[in-house]
């Protein structure tokens, strides 16, 4: 721990010494791409369209592999869209979160995973359920 | 009109977005360093447990009665205040944030908006976008907007969180019902004035005469009374940046050598130095505190402060920290356990344009250095880059063992999903 230490001491001379400049003289010829500058591409404008609702989550497991979620792929969340039929939601179901596809049909709520392995889940009166969030992308590491 | 909305247990909320099954449950928030109880959920107030309550003298009345205790995980509700104050911004351009919870809208051109709609509207996105509920109280004046604000809370069931003053009938049934004690901007020595008075309620205040209130009271107090009588006399205060920056804190363990103090006290100068450049405002004036533990009774007591003025507005933490540790030194009391600290910096100025003083002023070598550091350790995070004379060892700065992770601010720190 010590070693990695490095220690930085200041001057702190008095006189005030030569005036610092700190913008830049220019010298030679103007960038002939100056009057064509445009602002670099930015992920989170791309992912994110509303930012006050925009949450992560990380995946744990394989349920929803079929969508293309893996394990511990990022997920982008906006919470300020609507539930709709065939959306993935992050959802709050007794006492955990899960991610699954919303399945509405004829009022009944479904969530269904996208791995054979994994059971279809219908939402009943009983279930303590909120939908916490739409997820708009999922961005994973490769 | 203005609007007043509230953050309902803001703290208590945030968690619970975050951690669900905590809905419905007694929740408690500790102070910094887990001292004491800051923030409780409605279950948590129904239970009895009270509002600045040491965790050292409840921890098995808490235990007993299943309260969720947490240690304040401020990064956690500083994003989320962030997100609610700019959702507000999407409903009139007039926003005043007056605390992390709080926010007072002023409504200029709305006439014709159906104001309980509106509320409605505002409260439900909040809700819908970050998971944290408040309640919103409207009326013509600021201060009625406070009152139409604590009916909105009171009764949930009626109003659906939102409140409208919008008729004399209902300014007069609501200042009726508001306790003069729960005025706001009435302290505690005037309620004992107008108790005296006989004024039980804002009613009874606003039935005073003007002339008795400018004459007995102030202008202060008449602007209130004014406010509640439906005439707004009380403004948006919007303000960019603030007018005093301070840190404070308890320690973990209490310090009676000179030595430990002095790196507490460095550590909130910097700190403080760090957010004067972070709003680009310089400081005229420092004010360091020390005290020792008051809950300790029979160890001796004692506190002080120290001012320290300086001859040119300064950002620099080389500058701050000295006065700040040389400040200390004459508060200090060999024999005493200090058990908090603070370092409070005001008189603060813009720093682009201070007045230009012929033979004084921060040394110029200083501006670039600090800009070094702060772009450092912005992107190393946490203080890699720090004065010698903090702490170089110490990594974790606060005593927070029921910390919830920092589920907005760290990636590592996210919601799982299964």
């Amino acid at each position: 721990m010590k070693q990695s230490l490095q220690f930085f001491t200041p001057k702190t001379s008095d006189s005030n010494g030569a005036i610092f400049i700190d913008t830049g003289i220019s010298a030679g010829f103007p960038s002939p791409a100056d009057d064509f500058r445009e602002t670099r591409i930015s992920l989170d404008e791309e992912l994110i369209v509303n930012k006050e609702a925009t949450f992560f989550a990380k995946v744990s497991g394989q349920s929803m592999i079929g969508a293309g979620l893996d394990d511990n792929d990022l997920l982008v969340i906006d919470r300020s869209l609507e539930p709709e039929n065939n959306k993935i939601a992050v959802c709050f179901l007794d006492g955990e979160f899960t991610v699954k596809r919303l399945k509405v049909r004829d009022g009944e709520v479904w969530l269904q995973p996208e791995n054979p392995d994994y059971p279809i889940i219908q939402i009943t009166e009983e279930n303590d359920f909120i939908i916490w969030g739409i997820v708009t992308n999922v961005i994973k590491k490769v | 009109m203005f609007a007043l909305v509230d953050c309902n247990n803001f703290y208590a909320s945030c968690e619970r977005v975050f951690n669900p099954n905590l809905q419905n449950q007694p929740v408690a928030i500790l102070s910094n360093n887990d001292g004491c109880v800051i923030s409780r959920s409605d279950e948590a107030k129904a239970l009895d447990l009270p509002m600045g309550a040491p965790i050292f003298k409840w921890e098995s009345f808490c235990k007993q009665k299943n309260i969720h205790v947490l240690s304040s995980n401020y990064p956690l509700y500083g994003d989320m205040s962030a997100r609610v104050m700019k959702i507000l911004e999407y409903f009139t351009p007039d926003v005043e944030i007056y605390s992390i919870d709080e926010a007072f809208l002023q409504f200029k051109g709305f006439d014709h908006y159906n104001f309980d709609d509106y509320g409605t509207t505002v409260r439900s996105r909040i809700l819908k976008w970050t998971g944290i509920p408040t309640c919103v109280g409207i009326a013509p004046s600021k201060a009625l907007s406070k009152v139409a604000n604590k009916i909105a809370r009171k009764f949930p069931k009626e109003t659906g969180g939102v409140y409208v003053i919008n008729s004399e009938e209902k300014r007069i049934k609501a200042l009726k019902w508001t306790d003069i004690r729960s005025v706001w901007g009435i302290g505690h020595r005037l309620q004992k004035r107008l108790l005296a008075q006989g004024c039980k309620t804002a009613f009874d205040f606003t039935q005073l005469s003007d002339d008795w209130v400018l004459k007995n009271l102030s202008i202060t107090e008449w602007k209130l009374k004014k406010d509640l009588e439906g005439i707004s006399t009380l403004e948006l205060d919007i303000r960019e940046n603030k007018h005093a920056i301070a840190t404070t804190r308890s320690f973990e363990y209490t310090y009676s050598d000179i030595e430990n103090i002095k790196e507490r006290i460095s550590t909130f100068a910097a700190s403080c130095a760090e957010k004067l450049r972070a709003q680009q405002s310089s400081c005229h004036m420092i004010i360091v505190l020390l005290s020792s533990d008051r809950h300790k009774k029979n160890s001796e007591q004692h506190r002080g402060s120290k001012t320290v003025i300086f001859p040119y507005p300064t950002d620099s933490t080389l500058t701050i920290t000295k006065a700040a540790i040389e400040a200390v030194a004459t508060i200090f009391k060999s024999g005493v356990k200090y058990k908090r600290a603070g370092v409070i910096v005001t008189g603060l100025v813009p720093t682009d344009n201070h007045q230009l003083d012929l033979f004084l002023q921060e040394n110029p070598k200083h501006k670039p250095l600090m800009s070094t550091i702060d772009r450092l350790n912005k992107k190393f995070k946490a203080d890699k880059i720090k004065l010698a004379n903090q702490d170089l060892e110490r990594t974790w700065k606060m005593r927070q063992e029921r910390l919830s992770p920092k589920y907005t601010t760290n990636i590592n720190d996210v919601i799982q999903v299964k």
